[in-house]
């Protein structure tokens, strides 16, 4: 009834008065510059798809996405150098984007890891060449039956899915708007923004097609399915506080507005609106961080998808929805926090133990790598939950250290090969580190970040979300967060001792020799997990001075 | 002056790492190396000395704080020395003495393959020792405490193609970490019971603590010095470490690092103070195992062994006067010092006889050696007379003062630890005696060793007899020289306090009687191996000999009780952990396992159980978050 109401006065009011004119709106088009490069750059290369000739359009579609991202990097350091991430920090585009600490701090990582993410999709050395050419991780042409005639013929022709460049753009302006969004519409239009694309990268993989589509679909439906509770519960809280702006519901939540409308003041006598549709959002997000129970596609979809994709997705969406997850919490519903935190402290306990105990049993590295992931995803809400600057600064930092290990693991992924493409059963990594020392060394040194063992970045995350857990008084995620660590210990150090300790076998995979692309991933993965592990400190000082939201 | 002290450390220090480090190229002039720092720090160390012989008695003592070592809050440990008259008189021991056994071992060691180890093996003993006794903390001092096992226990194993010296190595190794367990907890105590581990600190606020807190920390630093020491219970080691080379055991297993035990007590002196019931303890212990090891000394036909039992008798004497308290800290010092000197004497003319006979140890297969060895005669008899307390001589002054402050103890207590002494100084004249005669007098028993070879016995070379001669100096005049005018007493009592004694026994009757058992033990050790032939085969021998000649059933003791005991508990703990520790620990593998295998399940590929999956979860957050707000 509320809502009615208040939509009919909307209704009166507009009708009452004559619009002359539509004021245009004020964009900061310079803060906005990060998304602004990237959108430009996925259009332009939309573009290039149309007019480029075939040969050349995978050099310019690297070159432009590599550049577009590079610069857009740049702008985010330049904003923050100028004073955006603290002092001069405020709310962009009416309202719409907050150009803060956090956003730009995630923003940065999304940016760099979606750079050494490109380098692996524009990988093109680890496949034998097809009809004497080079191919990459993505179908010849994704809209061919798999087996059949017309996928032979693209084949035969050479052709190759240059579209995933302008699609991981696409992607990627909506991963930077979606930690940075300031009201929710913006927050829902980020989140498909970033969802479509991923939908499509996921279905493209030049092997296992039927597994891809097949991901894809799994993926699209699901997460249509999670955008729908999202929208509803957006409707939800716009119904009880009468606006999509953060800064107007955190203060209709905290009690603290100052005009209060009789339609307002209807629906703040009732919090149920309030609590359902602020659940319901959150669901939306946990979706897309992967927490459980709502963290079922990811194995699935993990497994599908081509792997440089995979790296991708697990790294740069897990920062865009944490960040986002952080901003809903942190700006939006702090006067709640009473009501979400033993809800969350369920979430991130079950997290933990689900992600840590399923993955024991797994016998596929990408299965084994997406359990993992929710595993983390259930650290990282751990420190999430401490609602203390202590806990921003830590997420910030353990998903910076996170998004590195990953991208450099899933890379490592893309070179064990056998006759069928991408060797990813354990089995087959049985005794690689006899004939691949390197590779099976740097491997391992991602194993034991993922494990959190000392001088490595995931041990300085972990500890330093734990810590902000604890001191936020959720001693017992700590505890829990140990024991599922001690559990995740075992499946990463199996496989670690797998590769040195077992015998290899005579028909095992063989390691690919990449291109300086590929090298490139993961040596930045293995340097920023070492830099990261060894000295710490700076980062984490970087993590808190950007770890204010602002309101 | 005060930087001059950590050089003290540092140039054997130094000469370790060179020689240990410096590989083969090293060995034609390690040893020279070797011996040079050992000098070295003996010079520094002289003229410290002199330096503070130029200071009046109240600042004599000097502070050098190296660094800060664990700069933690509350729990401040710092680098530091101190050295005081006490350390003075331990830094000449060990540095005089230490040089001169270097110089003894170029001889000794000349035909070793790997004497360039053994130098700097020597070299690593006098740092750790001087770190011990310049140490002004606890902490460091623990340092220097293990630092001297470990060096004890490379030395003792220094022969390793031999089990028996690597088990004797063992062994010692062991016996100490008892005793060293104790240290450690006597420091834990220290420190909770003062905030620090600094001596002055520590020493100046003893007031402050119960007696029962002290009692504990002296009982406890008294295990330490059992251990370090070989007092009963812990003396099982030191008649095996006779296993190393015999300059080691000139230096170490006599001279100097067994007296660290009575450092310790003695540097502690306020704590003892406090705790007059652990000071009974200890003078127990000192009894005891001046008589244990005086009786094992007279069965041992084994001439290190012999001497062995003999240093931890003497041993005995100077931690039955560090538990006197104030009467006696002073004598037990002196005691010390002088027994460093003929005690090592007397070593390093056992050895000198070793090497002339095949390296044989058995003196029922000597004899006769004075002819061929005059040299050696000599100092070992001047070494001789000294330590059975021949009037004039070393020991007659230091264990004199020994057996009149146990009489001043008082009451019976007095009366019997004054006896006991006065015991063992007649049972030492005999088994000294008994050494003498074997080895030196008699007829030739001489027999070819394992691989055929007759002895030749001959004088040994310079650089063993010269060390020899100078320590015979030491055994003779020392005491003198530290009596007259009361030397030492004047020297030390800054440090270590004094109190004259009220003995019930006039000085001149307690002189008397130590001249009388003296002369019994003599003439009972000639009238036994003097006067008649003695058998190159041991005779079975009397119960008591035959226990003597097995240490008194130590070793069983410690086998039955110790050993099948620790085994036991082992296989207890190893039962346990098989059966309880790893049972959980498989169990919560197996269960972890279990419900991933199951929990898999759930993820059986189909979207729409994800979707299911997804909307009751999405329920139950709602009801959740709902339910919050009705609680």
């Amino acid at each position: 009834m509320s809502t009615m109401a208040a939509a009919r006065g909307l209704l009166t009011l507009a009708a009452g008065q004559p619009v002359d004119r539509i004021p245009a709106p004020h964009i900061e088009y310079a803060q906005l510059a990060p998304t602004l490069i990237v959108v430009g750059a996925a259009v332009l290369g939309v573009l290039v798809e149309a007019f480029v000739p075939r040969k050349s359009r995978y050099y310019v579609q690297v070159f432009l996405a590599v550049a577009a991202l590079a610069s857009a990097f740049a702008a985010v350091v330049g904003l923050a150098a100028g004073g955006y991430g603290s002092d001069k920090a405020h709310i962009a585009a009416m309202g719409a984007v907050a150009v803060d600490g956090p956003a730009l701090f995630l923003q940065g990582i999304i940016l760099l890891s979606a750079v050494v993410a490109v380098f692996t999709f524009a990988e093109r050395r680890l496949d034998p060449a097809a009809h004497g050419n080079r191919v990459d991780s993505f179908a010849a042409q994704a809209a061919s039956v798999p087996g059949s005639e017309s996928e032979k013929a693209a084949v035969k022709a050479g052709f190759t899915t240059t579209e995933v460049f302008p699609l991981a753009l696409f992607a990627v302006s909506g991963m930077l708007v979606f930690p940075a969004a300031n009201d929710l519409l913006t927050l829902f239009v980020a989140l498909e923004v970033f969802s479509l694309p991923l939908y499509l990268l996921c279905a493209v993989a030049r092997r296992q097609r039927l597994m891809s589509q097949e991901a894809a679909v799994k993926y699209f439906l699901l997460g249509a399915f999670s955008s729908a509770f999202l929208l509803f519960g957006i409707a939800l809280v716009y119904g009880y506080a009468g606006s999509v702006s953060y800064a107007a519901i955190a203060d209709v939540v905290d009690g603290t507005v100052t005009k209060i409308d009789p339609a307002l003041a209807d629906t703040m006598g009732n919090d149920a609106p309030l609590l359902i549709g602020g659940a319901l959002i959150l669901m939306g997000l946990l979706f897309k961080v992967g927490a459980v129970p709502f963290h079922m596609w990811t194995p699935d979809v993990y497994q599908g998808a081509p792997t440089p994709v995979t790296g991708f997705m697990a790294a740069a969406t897990k920062v865009a929805a944490f960040g986002a997850l952080l901003r809903l919490l942190y700006v939006v519903l702090p006067g709640l926090r009473w009501d979400w935190r033993p809800v969350m402290w369920g979430v991130a306990i079950l997290t933990m133990l689900a992600g840590a105990v399923i993955a024991v049993t797994q016998t596929d590295v990408k299965r084994l790598l997406a359990y993992s992931s929710i595993a983390h995803a259930g650290f990282i809400l751990a420190g999430v939950i401490a609602t203390s600057a202590e806990g921003v600064k830590s997420v910030l930092f353990y998903l910076g250290a996170y998004s590195f290990v990953t991208i450099g693991a899933f890379a490592v992924v893309t070179l064990v090969r056998d006759a069928g493409g991408e060797a990813t059963h354990l089995s087959k990594w049985a005794g690689l580190g006899r004939r691949s020392p390197l590779t099976a060394a740097v491997f391992a040194v991602f194993l034991l970040a993922f494990a959190g063992i000392p001088l490595t970045s995931g041990f300085a995350g972990k500890f330093a979300v734990f810590k902000a857990a604890a001191e936020g008084g959720a001693g017992v995620l700590v505890v829990v967060g140990v024991i599922s660590s001690a559990i995740a210990a075992f499946f990463y150090i199996r496989v670690i001792v797998l590769m040195f300790f077992s015998e290899p076998k005579a028909d095992g995979p063989t390691v690919a020799v990449p291109s300086p692309l590929t090298m490139t991933t993961i040596a930045v993965g293995v340097a920023v997990t070492l830099v990261l592990g060894v000295a710490p400190q700076y980062f984490l000082d970087l993590a808190g001075q950007a770890s204010t939201f602002v309101r | 002056m005060e930087n001059l002290i950590g050089l003290l450390i540092a140039a054997p220090l130094l000469g370790a790492a060179v020689l240990l480090l410096g590989g083969r190229r090293l060995d034609k002039a390690g040893h020279w190396l070797g011996t040079l720092f050992a000098a070295a720090s003996f010079g520094i160390g002289v003229a410290l000395f002199t330096d503070m012989l130029g200071r009046g008695a109240e600042d004599r003592t000097l502070h050098e704080k190296l660094y800060t070592w664990i700069p933690v809050e509350g729990f401040q440990a710092d680098v530091a020395f101190q050295l005081d008259q006490l350390s003075m008189t331990f830094v000449l021991l060990i540095s005089g003495v230490g040089t001169l056994i270097h110089i003894y071992s170029i001889g000794y060691m000349e035909h070793d393959e790997r004497r360039r180890r053994f130098f700097g093996y020597l070299n690593l003993f006098l740092a750790a020792m001087l770190l011990l006794v310049l140490a002004d903390n606890y902490l460091l001092l623990y340092v220097g405490w293990e630092g001297v096992g470990l060096a004890s226990y490379l030395l003792i194993g220094f022969w390793q193609h031999k089990p028996s010296a690597a088990t004797a190595a063992k062994k010692a190794f062991l016996v100490n970490r008892v005793g060293d367990m104790g240290l450690s907890i006597a420091i834990m105590l220290l420190f909770t019971t003062f905030g620090t581990f600094a001596f002055g600190p520590v020493f100046a606020s003893v007031g402050n603590a119960t007696e029962g807190k002290l009692t504990a920390i002296a009982l406890m630093l008294l295990l330490a010095a059992c251990g370090k020491s070989a007092q009963v219970p812990l003396q099982s080691w030191l008649g095996d470490a006779m296993e190393g080379p015999t300059p080691v055991s000139a230096l170490i297993h006599a001279a100097t690092m067994v007296t660290a035990g009575v450092y310790l007590i003695v540097r502690s002196a306020a704590v003892f103070n406090g705790a007059p019931d652990a000071q009974l303890v200890v003078t127990v212990v000192g009894a005891v195992t001046l008589i244990f090891g005086a009786i094992v000394g007279c069965a041992k036909d084994d001439i290190k062994k012999a001497l062995a039992g003999s240093t931890m008798s003497q041993i005995g004497y100077m931690i039955l006067a560090a538990g006197l308290g104030p009467v006696g800290y002073v004598f037990a010092i002196m005691h010390l010092v002088t027994h460093g000197f003929f005690k090592a004497g007397l070593f390093l003319g056992a050895g000198s006889v070793m090497h002339g006979m095949n390296d044989e140890v058995d003196m029922r297969k000597y004899g006769a050696l004075r002819k061929f060895m005059p040299v050696t005669f000599v100092t070992f008899g001047l070494g001789y007379l000294a330590i059975i307390g021949f009037p004039g001589l070393s020991g007659f002054f230091s264990k004199d003062m020994i057996i009149e402050a146990a009489f001043a103890k008082g009451g019976t207590q007095g009366w019997i630890l004054g006896g006991v002494a006065l015991l063992g100084a007649g049972i030492t004249a005999f088994y000294m005696t008994r050494v003498m005669l074997l080895t030196f007098f008699g007829e030739k028993r001489w027999q070819p060793d394992a691989q055929g070879h007759e002895p030749h016995p001959h004088e040994s070379p310079s650089s063993m007899t010269i060390p020899m001669i100078i320590l015979a100096f030491g055994s003779v005049f020392a005491g003198a020289f530290f009596e007259i005018g009361e030397r030492f007493l004047k020297w030390l009592e800054p440090v270590t306090g004094y109190e004259h004694g009220n003995s019930p026994v006039s000085a001149m009757a307690v002189t008397a009687s130590t001249m009388v058992v003296l002369v019994v033990g003599v003439a009972l050790a000639w009238s036994m191996y003097g006067r008649r032939p003695v058998p190159v085969v041991a005779p079975r021998g009397s119960l008591l000999t035959r226990a003597a000649r097995r240490d008194l059933y130590q070793d069983d003791f410690n086998h039955v009780v110790l050993v099948r005991g620790g085994e036991h508990l082992t296989r207890s703990l190893v039962y346990l952990d098989h059966s309880l520790v790893d049972g959980v620990v498989n169990g919560t593998a197996a269960a972890v396992g279990g419900a991933s295998g199951r929990l898999r399940k759930l993820q059986n590929g189909y979207a729409r159980s994800y979707a299911v999956s997804m909307f009751g979860g999405t329920a139950i957050l709602v009801a959740a978050t709902l339910l919050m707000r009705a609680v």
